[in-house]
């Protein structure tokens, strides 16, 4: 078992655990949005250790094209959030 | 470097990346959020790149922290100021006013408890002996994919199938970004400084596009990094209130917007009806084909967190043009 590996992995389930907290709690959309922009990188963070095989070692290139495909993912969704929540607001301003 | 001094350095960047997380979701100032959140994003690519992923490192830094970051910044500018705090509709919801501490506690149980199964799980797998049948399989037919960075390999060989699905998917987000209304006002004029930062940084943001682009094949980079850097461009130039972004009009535009699920498609059933399986490159082209579908796909990207950031779609030069002459008839809009 390598530490840097696992220092990494815990890391990335801490950051998961504190972005589901802020997306469940906060009242605000803004915020809920980047809570859950939060725990995916915590994700991310979980992947890329998972893939890490210690110094001078290649590491795994399937969760590195995973975490890709994944942040290019989460700014499309995030922007489909945000648009989401600017109709909201926009509809709730009219009332 | 001598592994105390790098142990060092980890504890040093893991605390700043739970604190920096912690704090963007601790404040209740919707700027300083985001703000924080683009920090935490910013480390987060120093972190990959501790953990040899450049690949990963060069999109965090560019669509993580960058284009997120000014999504969301344009975004916290309508917020209000500050904003309401953590679940204040809880005790509305369930008229006691206790119900919103039990259920704050009960939910950061929760979370606890959730982070506390995954590492459990995560020590399992590491302990457990490691099986390295995809890396093996990977390296062993790496000589066949066309590229030599094998990030690329996966990406747009070995699992082109989540490549192209994932341009669809960005292709349906800018779809219903559409269906949601009108692209925000744009911006004033810059002044003749930023003006004049503009005039060289979107040019050198353009061939850095096409560096990044051409690099992918044998080293870090590639479409994403490349589709992110040009829609840095747009982006710059619409701060700086320029009109036309270089987004192309109506038509062209739809088709560019495709192009990335278009071309990869055209690509597969052109080699269907080859004989070969969907996306089943012959090695001899495989290096030409990834070359053309990350072309296309690079548009795709840029013209999709482009649009992103305008929050809809773009009036056409021609229409503008037709309300504003609408606007000088009734003389007084």
């Amino acid at each position: 078992m390598l530490t840097t590996q696992i220092l990494y992995a815990l890391t990335g389930c801490v950051i998961v655990a504190l972005g589901l907290r802020g997306a469940l709690l906060h009242a605000s959309l803004l915020q809920r949005i980047v809570a859950i922009n939060v725990m995916g990188a915590g994700v991310f963070l979980l992947l890329i250790a998972v893939a890490y095989r210690g110094p001078g070692l290649a590491p795994d290139p399937v969760p590195h094209a995973l975490v890709l495909t994944g942040i290019v993912v989460a700014v499309s969704a995030t922007a489909l959030a945000l648009a989401l929540t600017r109709r909201l607001q926009a509809e709730q301003d009219d009332d | 470097m001598n592994p105390t001094s790098l142990l060092v350095f980890d504890a040093l960047l893991l605390l700043s990346i739970v604190g920096l997380a912690w704090a963007s979701l601790a404040t209740t100032d919707a700027r300083r959020c985001v703000i924080l959140f683009m920090a935490f994003g910013l480390v987060l690519a120093v972190a990959w790149g501790r953990l040899l992923a450049p690949d990963v490192a060069l999109a965090e830094a560019a669509i993580g922290a960058g284009l997120s970051g000014a999504l969301l910044l344009a975004a916290a500018h309508g917020q209000p100021r500050p904003l309401p705090p953590e679940s204040t509709n809880a005790p509305r919801n369930h008229g006691a006013a206790g119900v919103g501490v039990v259920l704050r506690w009960a939910v950061t149980l929760l979370c606890t408890a959730l982070a506390g199964t995954l590492a459990w799980a995560l020590l399992q797998v590491f302990s457990s002996t490691p099986h390295d049948m995809l890396p093996g399989a990977i390296s062993e037919n790496l000589a066949a994919s066309g590229v030599s960075n094998p990030v690329t390999a996966v990406l747009l060989n070995f699992r082109a199938y989540d490549t192209l699905l994932e341009l669809a998917v960005l292709l349906s987000a800018v779809l219903g970004i559409f269906a949601l209304g009108q692209a925000n006002p744009g911006y004033q004029p810059a002044g003749p400084v930023f003006d004049g930062l503009v005039r060289w940084l979107v040019p050198v943001l353009i061939l850095t596009a096409g560096y990044l682009l051409w690099v992918g094949a044998h080293a870090p980079g590639g479409a994403f990094q490349a589709g992110a850097m040009l829609a840095a461009a747009g982006v710059v130039l619409r701060l700086a209130g320029r009109s036309r972004i270089g987004l192309p009009d109506g038509f062209v535009l739809r088709i560019v917007m495709a192009a990335g699920v278009g071309v990869f498609l055209l690509v597969g059933l052109a080699l269907l009806l080859l004989g070969r399986p969907f996306l089943g490159y012959p090695p001899a082209w495989a290096g030409a084909l990834i070359l053309l579908i990350e072309t296309a796909a690079m548009l795709s990207i840029a013209a999709t967190l482009v649009l992103a950031f305008l929050g809809g779609q773009p009036q056409s030069t021609g229409v503008k043009a037709a309300a504003d002459r609408q606007c000088e008839g009734i003389s007084r809009c």
